[in-house]
């Protein structure tokens, strides 16, 4: 079961690693500076499985694909919030950490015991025993997740055509797996 | 028929999208810089794949050159590395990437360009569809020469009139982000339109457009014209493909009198917490910084000269040019003689301390007005300082007295 990290509204990718900190691609000493002057405890009482349950504009800033490794390095596979920025958003996709659009995540308490199932959207609050929606993931997004990054995608089809064609607008073609994240 | 960011990529493209489309694009130019090339390099490794196009590439150092620290150091010489090995022949080693890819002729309009940094979308100002991204999504753009996207919708910004005196576009983007918000244009493309955006000279459509990224923009736009030609002009771009909108259907319209404006100032931690600078003037003021890819070219410093000229610093104060041909520009203006006279630290082309890593790094509480473009907390150094963002001429006339100051009364 996972539990919950609450964050605020408008959390930037210099809160998630500040940029003294991202001299390095080593997923290791990323995950350590994870919001390390923000939230300082969180590195060392982070749990691997653990959720990020955030407000609005997730990871705003600077385009830096650090924040997403250094919240992957940390443990946490998935972040609800009802809204992310544009880029954290594609480079969490990218890296294939679950990202879920949620308008309800602001009812979600620090600490509560969260069960969450990617593939489906489903997100039950233990704590509130309550469930919570989460949008599914785009269409691209899910054929991006279902490859685990787009890598995998460009390596599998040889170009980003499998992200659009044939057609995007279409059905999608199967579940999305839980993808376990891309590492440096 | 469709807005600037429609035209240019349905033209790019060779048939007509529409925003909500989701499309794999050509990319003309993929940027990286000295603190994302290493992601980018390993992320092409995993792939097992070459830059596709290396005359596309652009590999530039600008965040903490020259390097201030071993780990930097060692950054940079995989940089290199990666440079070399893939054979792109562009490796930029003078001035923020933003300022010296155009200065460079590398960007045309028309171009669709993908950087690994979010003010990428400063080249908006050429009419080049550009936009930042992660490094896996830049790695994925040099192995195959394109890149994937959302058509955006478009909020255009309406301009009319002339600026006051004293007032310029960095009060005004300041006010436009504080009227749509940190959010308000979230994967939206913003394009600033009407007479008064056809008059404004290319440096201020660089602050506007690089600005366009702090309300969640995907791009930031001004069509093409013959301001962008002359300034193109000597320095060997690829001919323009040159689009305007036609028709344009525009999710959002707001419309800004440059007359109505008043010098701005961001309240830190947020970039849409403008105020006019009136309500704040007397503020103690510990740093003053004019640079960056939103305020560091000829005419920010030249304003920052005219309000320093003769007189002294209060306060500490750091000068960086946003590239080497602006630094050469501003010494033989005599506008660094000046600064240097007022008691200014002038230092090489680049980033500067915008990030907190070097070169005016801010201590345990302290106050920075600066012309950046991002207020977050502790992004120039301990968590507990803060920064107010502001034009060239508040932040020369703040310096003067150590307190924030509105510089109508100076000019």
């Amino acid at each position: 079961m996972a539990r919950a990290w609450r964050f605020g509204d408008f959390v930037n990718t210099d809160q998630i690693i500040p940029g003294r900190y991202n001299v390095t691609t080593s997923s290791a000493e990323l995950g350590r500076a994870c919001f390390i002057e923000h939230r300082p405890e969180y590195a060392a009482q982070v749990r691997p499985g653990d959720l990020i349950v955030a407000g609005e504009d997730f990871g705003c800033g600077s385009s830096r694909e650090h924040a997403v490794i250094a919240i992957l390095a940390s443990g946490v596979t998935a972040v609800l919030a009802p809204s992310f920025a544009r880029i954290f958003y594609r480079n969490a996709i990218n890296r294939g950490l679950a990202v879920l659009e949620s308008p309800g995540a602001g009812a979600v308490q620090e600490g509560s015991e969260i069960e969450l199932d990617v593939a489906r959207g489903r997100v039950i609050d233990h704590t509130a025993n309550r469930e919570i929606v989460a949008r599914p993931l785009p269409l691209f997004a899910q054929r991006i997740a279902r490859h685990g990054g787009v890598l995998e995608l460009v390596r599998v089809h040889g170009s980003l055509n499998g992200v659009c064609l044939p057609a995007c607008g279409s059905a999608p073609d199967g579940p999305v797996p839980l993808s376990p994240g891309r590492m440096p | 028929m469709g807005t600037l960011a429609e035209e240019i990529l349905s033209a790019r493209l060779g048939r007509a999208v529409a925003a909500g489309e989701t499309v794999v694009v050509p990319v003309d130019v993929v940027m990286s810089h000295d603190t994302t090339t290493a992601l980018v390099a390993e992320g092409l490794a995993e792939l097992g794949r070459a830059v596709a196009h290396p005359e596309r590439g652009v590999v530039v150092f600008d965040h903490i050159t020259p390097a201030a620290t071993v780990a930097a150091a060692a950054q940079q010489q995989r940089a290199r590395e990666f440079v070399s090995h893939q054979g792109i022949p562009h490796l930029l080693t003078d001035g923020i990437s933003h300022q010296v890819l155009p200065e460079h002729g590398l960007v045309a309009p028309g171009d669709v360009v993908v950087g690994a940094d979010s003010h990428t979308v400063t080249l908006g100002a050429f009419g080049a569809f550009a936009t930042g991204m992660g490094s896996t999504d830049v790695a994925v753009a040099y192995a195959t020469g394109e890149s994937w996207l959302r058509v955006p919708a478009t909020l255009a910004i309406q301009l009319e009139g002339r600026f006051p005196s004293g007032v310029g576009a960095k009060d005004l983007i300041l006010e436009v982000v504080r009227r749509v918000g940190s959010d308000g244009a979230r994967y939206q493309a913003v394009e600033y339109v009407g007479p008064a955006a056809a008059a404004l000279p290319i440096g201020d459509r660089m602050t506007l457009c690089n600005m366009a990224v702090e309300m969640g923009g995907k791009a930031g736009l001004f069509a093409a014209d013959r301001l962008t030609t002359q300034w193109l002009e000597g320095r060997g771009s690829r001919p323009p493909r040159v689009a305007r909108a036609r028709a344009p259907e525009y999710l959002r319209v707001e419309t800004f009198q440059l007359d109505r404006l008043e010098p701005m100032v961001a309240i830190s931690p947020r970039v849409d917490a403008g105020r006019p600078v009136r309500e704040l003037v007397g503020l103690p003021v510990d740093q003053v910084f004019i640079g960056t890819c939103t305020n560091g070219r000829l005419s920010d410093l030249a304003a920052a000269a005219v309000l320093l000229a003769g007189r002294r610093v209060a306060v500490r104060t750091v000068a960086v040019p946003a590239s080497r041909e602006v630094y050469l520009a501003a010494l033989r203006a005599g506008y660094l003689e000046t600064l240097v006279q007022a008691g200014v630290s002038v230092e090489s082309p680049g980033c500067g301390p915008c990030l907190g890593r070097h070169k005016g790094v801010l201590g345990p509480g302290e106050r920075a007005v600066t012309t950046m473009s991002r207020n977050f907390r502790g992004r120039m150094g301990d968590p507990s300082s803060e920064i107010y963002l502001a034009s060239p001429e508040t932040a020369a006339a703040s310096a003067l007295s150590g307190r924030l100051a509105d510089p109508r009364g100076l000019v």
